[in-house]
């Protein structure tokens, strides 16, 4: 056991503590009172110069969500979260009417810069020209409740897709978001989902209209700053007919000692033969190495191929956060339509992961693909909970899911709950799962090669990472390489 | 000074003394084999040597060009120029044969204090290497040692030592899971990186090894000590003759 049990110590030691991102940004902030009550929904409501319409959306749910209680079939351990005493909005507080990114307090501009995002569009600004083919990224940033700055609003209006923070596009585009909002993961559909609904604050709205191929990568980041905030961003993507969308969202929070909320809700709608591929690295503060603080994420992320032919495609890369939550799933409604997940979801520390998708086949000749990787360290837990069903008119349809574990030291634990339901006898449904150790051997045979411990854990579990990492797009696959080094050695970087 | 001294060196594995006082001395361009039956202790010899966890060395000493080995981390004594060419050399899914050895080589150059290789600049050394080998290219594209013949696998390890430049390979049961076709092909490998400056110790349990790689010293092995020291002849004698007298003077 020697030299697995060092390396376990030393992950152990290093891990949490490291965490990169856990700084705190001073900035004044404006808050509503704390706690949640009608008046609460309507503060948020009026603060965004919602119509009544919005508003009313807001206090059904609210009243949903009262008769509602807390779920606890996961498979995660945590204390009452008292629902009153957080704050339920915070936003920079501006001078002014935000006009362009030079308006926005420079503080912030300055933490996405240390996160190491793209907010200032110096090229554009410069008029550097660049190579032909180099991909963008258009980047739409939410600092705690609000949304600070979406880049490249113009070339992306001149392809005709709308990128927007969604508050601004309950303003502006009204008929399409009461035409989609909730239409995927309805007021009612859970517990952090109808809390979502009724104080949801921020997030993105995309469209992408018939036909069109975003012209480039479509990025939200996420930064929770605030103390005892929570977060609550909605986010809702619709690809037209035949269109296609690329995004990425990334998440980070400072350090602190009391947990915070995370309760987000992602729509995604892709009509007929449109294809929608959305990625996620979440690297919200895991807690410290006693388990202390740390983000509690309970997120629904649900996408509809509502079209024949559609596609939807879920990436994640799960490393931080207290407890994880988080089931992005597909409904392949139209015939012939496609769903994917392919997750990395890796805990440390004390981390709890309960993580995983739904696939429900309606339509006919569906076809959907689940590739797992938990990779689990330290004392924490790692399960995966996979839903596949076929709908007893959904002919032809054909899952495939391969659910991989990987444990480092013996005292984490690594948990695989697949359901599976098929009310049509022509589905093919087929699962592949498996658990492994990281073995002394191999760990042997690299250090004799020249590696240190960390590396050669860093390399082994990359490896094992493999088949997922290359479904991210590529700029993202190496910082998530690097993230994923770092969660588990912390000599990186 | 002697390039690896092993001195008296006592090790046990939980409450089993497994060597009980092995002495052998390696110099530069000497090539030593080991023999012995099955459980004499040749290849816990080769991990200690190596620093695979596991092993509790209660007494003696291994020095390395006058530097004390037993208290570097296994990685520091392949940056010094240690490489264990492994009996079972193991499966890394996912990693590609070239990743792997492109981050062990500048690991090691990093831990020397030596540049790190860009990609282009690995690529041009490793199929350099590869090549003087007869080591077909493709083989750096796959993960390593995943869905390896046995010999491939060998030939991977021969690949690693061309390419690390030790001061001193130490080869455990190189022949096992090899046919003769193979056995040959790796043992070429072997003979062409016999160098004045490189030493070799060849742990076999069988003579037919050292017709391919003719060691200048040959050591029986006992129940965890040397018994017997020689030329290149005394493997022909074990041939004839096999271990049984040798476990009696034991």
């Amino acid at each position: 056991m020697p030299a697995v049990q060092e390396t376990v110590e030393r992950v152990r030691r290093i891990d949490v503590d490291q965490y990169r991102y856990g700084f705190e940004t001073l900035i004044e902030s404006d808050k509503a009172p704390k706690g949640l009550s009608e008046d609460t929904v309507r503060f948020i409501s009026a603060k965004k110069n919602e119509p009544a319409w919005m508003l009313e959306w807001r206090l059904e749910a609210y009243r949903r969500w009262l008769t509602m209680t807390e779920p606890t079939w996961a498979r995660v351990n945590y204390p009452k979260i008292d629902y009153q005493e957080l704050y339920y909005y915070s936003a920079p507080k501006p001078k002014k009417q935000i006009g362009s990114l030079d308006e926005i307090d420079p503080e912030i501009l300055k933490t996405y810069e240390k996160l190491g995002i793209p907010l200032r569009e110096v090229e554009v600004l410069e008029g550097v020209v660049k190579p032909e083919g180099e991909r963008r990224i258009a980047v739409d940033a939410v600092f705690d409740s609000v949304s600070v700055a979406t880049t490249f609003q113009k070339e992306l209006k001149a392809a005709g897709v709308i990128f927007m923070p969604i508050s601004e596009a309950i303003r502006e585009h009204p008929e399409l978001v009461k035409q989609y909002l909730g239409s995927v993961v309805p007021t009612s559909d859970n517990y952090f989902a109808t809390l979502n609904s009724a104080v949801f604050s921020d997030g993105s709205f995309v469209y992408v209209p018939p036909g069109v191929r975003c012209p480039m990568e479509l990025s939200t980041y996420f930064r929770i700053n605030e103390r005892n905030t929570g977060q609550f961003e909605r986010t809702l993507i619709i690809a037209d007919k035949g269109s296609y969308v690329s995004y990425l969202e990334g998440c980070t929070a400072p350090q602190r000692d009391e947990n915070q909320l995370h309760a987000a809700v992602v729509e995604l709608v892709a009509l007929d033969d449109a294809e929608i591929k959305y990625s996620t690295v979440q690297n919200w503060y895991p807690g410290n190495s006693e388990g202390l603080g740390g983000i509690y994420n309970f997120v629904t992320k649900r996408g509809d191929c509502r079209g024949n032919h559609s596609k939807i495609s879920w990436t994640q890369v799960e490393t931080g956060s207290a407890i994880t939550w988080k089931y992005p799933s597909c409904i392949l409604r139209g015939d012939n339509s496609r769903g994917e997940f392919y997750s990395i979801a890796i805990s440390n520390g004390h981390q709890q992961v309960d993580s995983g998708t739904k696939m429900l086949h309606l339509g006919k000749n569906t076809t959907s693909r689940i590739i797992s990787k938990g990779i689990a360290a330290g004392v924490s837990q790692n399960t995966y909970r996979g839903l596949v069903t076929a709908h007893r008119k959904a002919t032809g349809a054909r899952n495939f899911t391969a659910c991989d574990s990987l444990l480092i030291g013996d005292k984490c634990g690594a948990h695989t709950v697949p359901y599976v339901e098929a009310k049509n006898s022509s589905a093919t449904f087929e699962h592949e799962a498996t658990t492994s150790k990281i073995s002394e051997d191999v760990l042997f045979y690299c250090v004799q090669r020249g590696l240190s411990q960390e590396e050669a854990v860093g390399l082994v579990v990359n490896g094992f990472v493999k088949d997922v990492l290359q479904q991210l797009p590529m700029e993202f696959a190496v910082e998530a390489q690097k993230l994923i080094s770092i969660s588990l050695e912390g000599s990186v970087g | 000074m002697s390039l690896l001294e092993v001195k008296n060196l006592k090790v046990r594995v939980e409450d089993n003394e497994i060597l009980h006082g092995l002495t052998l001395t390696v110099n530069p361009g000497e090539v030593h084999a080991i023999m012995g039956p099955n459980g004499s202790g040749k290849s816990t010899l080769s991990h200690v040597i190596a620093g695979k966890p596991g092993y509790e060395v209660t007494d003696g000493q291994i020095l390395f060009r006058g530097e004390d080995l037993l208290e570097m981390e296994p990685d520091e004594r392949a940056a010094k120029g240690v490489f264990l060419a492994f009996q079972y050399p193991v499966e890394i899914p996912g990693v590609t044969t070239w990743n792997f050895l492109h981050t062990a080589l500048n690991a090691q150059r990093k831990a020397r204090g030596e540049s790190q290789l860009t990609s282009p600049e690995f690529l041009k050394k490793v199929r350099a290497v590869a090549k003087s080998l007869n080591i077909p290219q493709d083989m750096l594209k796959r993960g390593v040692n995943v869905g390896f013949s046995g010999g491939e696998k060998k030939r991977n390890e021969i690949l690693q030592m061309a390419l690390f430049e030790p001061a001193v390979c130490i080869l455990d049961e190189m022949d096992s899971g090899l046919d003769i076709d193979a056995l040959r092909i790796a043992a070429d490998g072997v003979n062409a990186l016999r160098s004045p400056e490189r030493a070799m110790v060849v742990i076999t349990h069988y003579q037919r090894l050292l017709n391919y790689i003719v060691p200048d010293f040959v050591h029986v092995m006992s129940k965890g000590r040397v018994v017997k020291s020689g030329g290149k002849d005394l493997a022909l004698e074990l041939e004839a003759s096999g271990y049984t007298q040798f476990e009696d003077a034991a």
